[in-house]
């Protein structure tokens, strides 16, 4: 199978996040960045379709060189290949921009993938649109947020996660899918997978390179502002014998917060 | 005209759909605008509930193919009716279904979408979206330069009008039998399995009861069902640890990892409060949290913190909150 997998580097999620003072972006200086997690079953299920069926992974990056990074992780887990579209413009919280570059990208360089996989939506945009615009651009079935999938010939079955409930989605390939946690469980980078990642080359592909239209890469979207989200205070704490606790607690759901 | 996307689960409404044809014709009506509502198949027994929340008119979208949702036939469908009517926004609830359907028809027409807003302001008659990013740790005002302006509304943020049904002129329907221009390769909904005992999903309950690594293990999660089957529209839910030690499937999972929840009431048992998880919690309206440690992070965001052992105050809890809901 021909299996491309898109990755998007973040800030770690278990960061505390600084707003730039222009509140246009986030303070990047002494931030660690990580592969956006949702990302790594994505390239952990290309990894295992690959091993029961045969064929090619390839990790792709939009971002900054400095996503080399992750993409080298990527080929440490196993991926065959990895490729960076070099954009510098800043966290933008658009879809369109790079879902543009993705779908120009797979016309020009892989016109005979299989499956495109996706993690659910990239921790910070959190937008989860990148990968149902990609499938639009290229005029194939989508199937987001998935936690089970099994592929037999030129067909999928996929379980994606709705409310309370899961959905079993039948589609054809080539398809988009986008993973959720609960998919599997992603390996680690062994050290021989280290030791090869490093010698292998990653192309970088400058973004205005791949011929995409002026109407996609237009901002579509004026930041107004990014700012800390009103802090809560606190609220009193207390320490009783379970029984009282007990009571307080409906007392202040009752009386208080007039919850029940 | 600004229009909503009207989705049903098992022929019904869902009430996040309702929650954004609300706020839109709240804020709609601000700007002198109408509110038209789209429903797509035939399955729709009662709209009385479009015209309580704001809805002028429905146009009602009927076609073989589209009884069962698909993404690729909807956004065919919606994109056709937007080119007829030419809305000035369209608006989603920010379900599953809305989060997989917005991002294709935002393709189609070549214009942003606005992910999971919370808020919208109006400005010198212009519109700003508010919308959480880095999982709630920062929140951002946009503007769009496309149009029509497309954005998901974050279920359980914006409140239901409350006007009686008889009180309410029924709009207009107007019914439209879509011929469809779509002959791509499509994704199908051949089954919806549920998951056994969970009907409410933690984005869309009002109520949380959530169990992190102070539950100790899988069964002790039975305590946070008990509860639940006392209070309506609850659902239980997780922090990340109690997930990966296998002790409750990941779809309870709240936090950055997880989802992000603002039911009326977090009830926390055991839950420390990581930065992940309070990204993902604390915009809900009212916090109670039970932990031993009394330094534990998630005390800084609980309206009610309680110091002592969940094993103890659950079962007294269980038998007040009886006597309070009898009542």
């Amino acid at each position: 199978m021909n299996l491309l997998v898109f990755v998007k580097r973040v800030p770690d999620t278990e960061s505390k996040i600084r707003i730039a003072p222009d509140g246009q972006g986030i303070v990047e200086e002494g931030l660690n960045f990580i592969i956006s997690p949702y990302d790594e079953y994505a390239v952990e299920e290309a990894l295992r379709l690959r091993e029961a069926k045969g064929g090619k992974v390839t990790v792709v990056c939009v971002g900054k060189e400095e996503a080399l990074l992750i993409l080298r992780k990527c080929l440490a887990m196993g991926a065959d290949e990895a490729l960076l579209i070099k954009d510098s413009a800043p966290e933008s919280f658009e879809g369109l921009r790079v879902a543009a570059a993705i779908a120009s990208l797979v016309k020009q360089r892989f016109p005979n993938f299989d499956l495109l996989l996706f993690g659910k939506q990239s921790f910070g945009a959190d937008n989860a649109q990148v990968p149902a615009m990609v499938a639009e651009l290229l005029g194939i079935p989508q199937v987001n947020v998935v936690v089970k999938l099994i592929i037999e010939g030129r067909n999928g079955v996929a379980y994606r996660e709705i409310e309370g409930a899961l959905e079993k989605v039948v589609f054809s390939l080539p398809a988009v899918i986008s993973a959720q946690k609960g998919l599997n469980e992603p390996r680690y980078e062994t050290l021989k997978g280290i030791m090869a990642a490093k010698k292998k080359e990653i192309p970088i592909i400058p973004i205005d390179e791949l011929g995409i239209s002026e109407d996609f890469l237009t901002p579509k979207m004026e930041i107004i502002k990014l700012e800390m989200p009103p802090t809560k205070k606190a609220g009193r704490i207390i320490q009783l014998p379970p029984e009282e606790a007990a009571k307080e607690i409906v007392r202040f759901l009752r009386e208080e917060a007039k919850i029940i | 005209m600004w229009l909503v996307f009207i989705e049903k689960r098992e022929g019904k409404i869902k009430k996040s759909s309702l929650e954004t044809l609300a706020e839109t014709s709240r804020r709609a009506e601000e700007l002198d605008l109408e509110v038209a509502a789209v429903v797509v198949g035939s399955s729709f027994e009662n709209l009385t509930p479009l015209w309580v929340q704001g809805a002028k008119k429905t146009y009602w979208l009927k076609g073989e193919d589209l009884e069962v949702y698909s993404p690729e036939i909807y956004a065919q469908v919606l994109y056709e009716l937007i080119q007829q009517i030419k809305p000035e926004a369209v608006f989603f609830a920010g379900t599953a279904l809305g989060r997989d359907l917005a991002p294709r028809l935002a393709a189609k027409l070549r214009v942003a979408l606005v992910s999971d807003c919370t808020r919208i302001i109006i400005s010198n008659g212009s519109l700003l979206f508010v919308r959480p990013v880095y999982a709630g740790k920062a929140l951002l005002t946009l503007k769009l330069k496309t149009k029509p302006f497309l954005a998901t509304l974050r279920p359980n943020v914006f409140p239901l009008k409350e006007i009686k049904d008889e009180n309410i002129a029924p709009g207009e329907i107007i019914e439209k039998t879509i011929g469809l221009n779509y002959n791509g390769p499509v994704a199908k909904v051949v089954e919806i399995v549920r998951e056994e005992g969970a009907e409410l999903d933690v984005t869309e309950a009002e109520v949380i009861i959530s169990g992190g690594r102070g539950m100790k293990a899988a069964e002790n999660f039975n305590l946070l069902r008990e509860l639940s089957t006392l209070i309506p529209r609850s659902a239980i839910g997780a922090s990340r640890a109690a997930v990966d030690s296998g002790w409750i499937g990941h779809q309870h999972q709240v936090g950055q990892t997880g989802k992000t929840v603002c039911p009326n009431l977090y009830l926390a048992f055991g839950i420390s409060g990581s930065i992940q998880h309070l990204a993902g919690m604390s915009g809900s309206k009212v916090i109670v949290a039970v932990n031993k440690d009394p330094e534990a992070p998630i005390f800084k965001v609980a309206d009610l913190g309680v110091v002592g052992d969940l094993f103890q105050i659950i079962p007294p809890l269980k038998e007040e909150l009886r006597k309070a809901l009898a009542e």
